[in-house]
């Protein structure tokens, strides 16, 4: 039964979920106000949060200095391209694990997830020799492997999260269909979990997308996506925070927009299977 | 053709033997049921058929090929679930044509065969449906669409009514026994209800913690039941079964007495007080509490006038009283 909520209460509610709403966003709100200010009332002191004299240039020129649709293609490619090769890879990992469980795949699993806390650091040494070694620095093919690996753990354990919820008798009346393995897998568990897959892969290409770290360490120019493109606005004479700003709102509209657009299947997702 | 012979099939759990060594043969044509209480194993056994389960050691003939290690696809047998198991993302058509589909048969076959499953399952107007919009009936109709287009050599069926209210489960009972007696194809059904076993069997198996305790068709197993398990799981309401001075008046260590057998007579041997009164119109059931303590169940008429409290007693009917030593299997 529907609890009764008073009205004093919905409203407290409302103010306490805007509150912390505008407190999460506001960091995006500065940044993007910033990149519209001139260098010098980006620094003002004290800050300003509206800036008198508005201007577009700086975008006009973080656009003309650097190849914006370069990096902008690289970070499609590699956010993409690792997620997709992540849910190949994935799918079937997640279905043995929820549908022909062993007694370590909760161990399992476990694992996979704890590589996720280890410091991204700790092996940027011997995945960088490694990679200098296969050639794939500064190559998308090499990041999409970098960063499909470290997802994988994040995709594997949220799609094993649906799977879990699909019966196991509709993929045992498919065996008795006369259905293989794979044609079980496409035709009748990933359109059943498509919502699920949906979302894991939304999720994902915002985590790839929004990566810093292993997209500077691997590459320089050819391969580097907007994250090393922000980066590359850090001048040795200082930081230019108007300019910086600029560039970080170009970097991060794509994926805003398409976080806006799919927020619904996002938070659909995430939720599937907490409440029956 | 669907002959299944189950020779010394066994099936175990790590160190658990769920179904310690079972031997049975189903004849072409038959429709036999499994009947038992909760965790018996008759699910089990179904799936070890279907090769949904592997089995531990043991062989499964179907129609004399030895099926033991054969994938499920490969047995030529359809299921029916409990859940229905239909695919929620397909329509009617798709769901019962996706067996055609695997098995690469041409469009228009698997339309015209679609059709006829519809037509013999009345589902013709729910072609274009999805499952989510159909009621409980219908789902199951269709999941029976699904296992009839595929002329298999065996049905099985997985308790798939137990998800139907009471009133759709007398229909879809007479319904599936109906589809048997067209099809005329091997039909294994597995239930709990032993309302169920009785009504739609040619034969039933009993089975007990994984071992058959009795195989019979549903008179012979009323009548002669094999050992006090079986007589007290077939038949509704339960088989009185009396310990103490009256078994042993009758050289036995337990005695049973249906309860339709038992009649009311000033002149029976066994007394007691009327406590609860069931009154089915048809029919009222009376339970009878014996001096000795014994709490019996009697059938008696629609009309009786027998209230809780009054003294009645009791006399079994000449014949009808079965004997079990102390094994608690029957005597002769």
């Amino acid at each position: 039964m529907a609890r009764a909520v008073s009205p004093r209460r919905r409203m407290f509610t409302t103010i306490a979920a805007w509150s912390v709403a505008l407190i999460i966003f506001f960091p995006v709100l500065w940044m993007i106000l910033t990149s519209f200010k001139t260098e010098a009332s980006a620094v003002a002191s004290p800050p300003e949060l509206f800036s008198a004299d508005w201007t577009v240039e700086n975008y006009v020129e973080v656009w003309s200095r650097s190849d914006y649709p370069r990096f902008f293609w690289n970070s499609v490619v590699i956010s993409l391209g690792s997620t997709l090769l992540g849910l190949a890879i994935a799918i079937p990992a997640a279905w043995a694990m929820a549908f022909v469980p062993g007694r370590r795949t909760k161990d399992l699993l476990m694992w996979m997830l704890s590589t996720k806390m280890m410091p991204a650091v700790a092996v940027m040494i011997p995945l960088y020799l490694l990679f200098l070694r296969l050639g794939l620095i500064d190559t998308r093919i090499g990041l999409v492997l970098a960063l499909m690996l470290m997802n994988l753990p994040i995709i594997v354990w949220m799609l094993y999260t649906y799977f879990k919820e699909i019966p196991g008798e509709i993929l045992e009346a498919a065996r008795m269909d006369g259905a293989s393995l794979p044609k079980e897998i496409l035709y009748v568990l990933t359109p059943i979990a498509l919502p699920g897959i949906a979302s894991t892969l939304l999720l994902n290409v915002i985590l790839a997308w929004n990566e810093a770290f292993w997209t500077i360490v691997l590459t320089t120019t050819k391969a580097a996506p907007l994250s090393a493109f922000i980066a590359s606005f850090s001048a040795p004479q200082g930081l230019f925070y108007a300019k910086l700003s600029a560039a970080s709102t170009l970097a991060i509209a794509p994926i805003l927009i398409l976080g806006w657009f799919s927020q619904k299947q996002l938070v659909r997702g995430l939720t599937f299977g907490a409440v029956k | 053709m669907g002959k299944i012979t189950l020779k010394h099939v066994n099936k175990s759990f790590g160190d658990v033997a769920v179904i310690p060594d079972i031997n049975l043969s189903i004849e072409d044509g038959e429709f036999v049921v499994f009947v038992g209480p909760s965790g018996c194993g008759k699910s089990t056994l179904l799936r070890l058929i279907a090769g949904l389960e592997d089995v531990t050691s043991g062989q499964i003939d179907i129609d004399g090929t030895d099926a033991t290690y054969l994938p499920p696809a490969k047995r030529g047998l359809a299921m029916v679930f409990q859940s229905y198991a239909l695919y929620p993302h397909m329509t009617v058509r798709k769901n019962i044509a996706f067996p055609l589909k695997m098995a690469g048969l041409p469009e228009d076959e698997q339309e015209k065969k679609v059709q006829n499953a519809a037509r013999i399952l009345n589902l013709t107007n729910y072609l274009d449906r999805r499952p989510g919009q159909l009621s409980g009936g219908q789902r199951q109709r269709v999941a029976i669409g699904r296992a009839i287009v595929r002329e298999p050599a065996a049905f099985l069926f997985d308790e798939p009514l137990s998800n139907l209210d009471a009133a759709l489960r007398v229909t879809m009972r007479q319904e599936i026994t109906e589809l048997h007696q067209s099809l005329k194809t091997t039909m294994i059904y597995v239930t709990h209800d032993q309302v169920e076993a009785m009504t739609m069997a040619d034969k039933i198996v009993v089975l007990n913690a994984g071992n058959i305790e009795q195989v019979g068709s549903p008179l012979e197993l009323y009548h002669r039941p094999a050992n006090l398990f079986v007589a007290g799981f077939i038949g509704s309401p339960k088989m009185n079964l009396i310990a103490g001075a009256a078994a042993q008046a009758q050289g036995a260590t337990t005695i049973g007495v249906r309860p339709e057998h038992l009649d009311i007579t000033d002149s029976g041997p066994w007394r007691g007080v009327v406590g609860l009164t069931e009154h089915l119109g048809s029919d009222t059931f009376l339970k009878v509490t014996l001096d000795s303590g014994e709490a019996l169940t009697v059938r008696a008429g629609g009309e009786v006038a027998l209230r809780h409290g009054d003294r009645i007693a009791l006399a079994p009917q000449a014949g009808k009283i079965h004997r079990f030593d102390a094994d608690g299997k029957a005597m002769a």
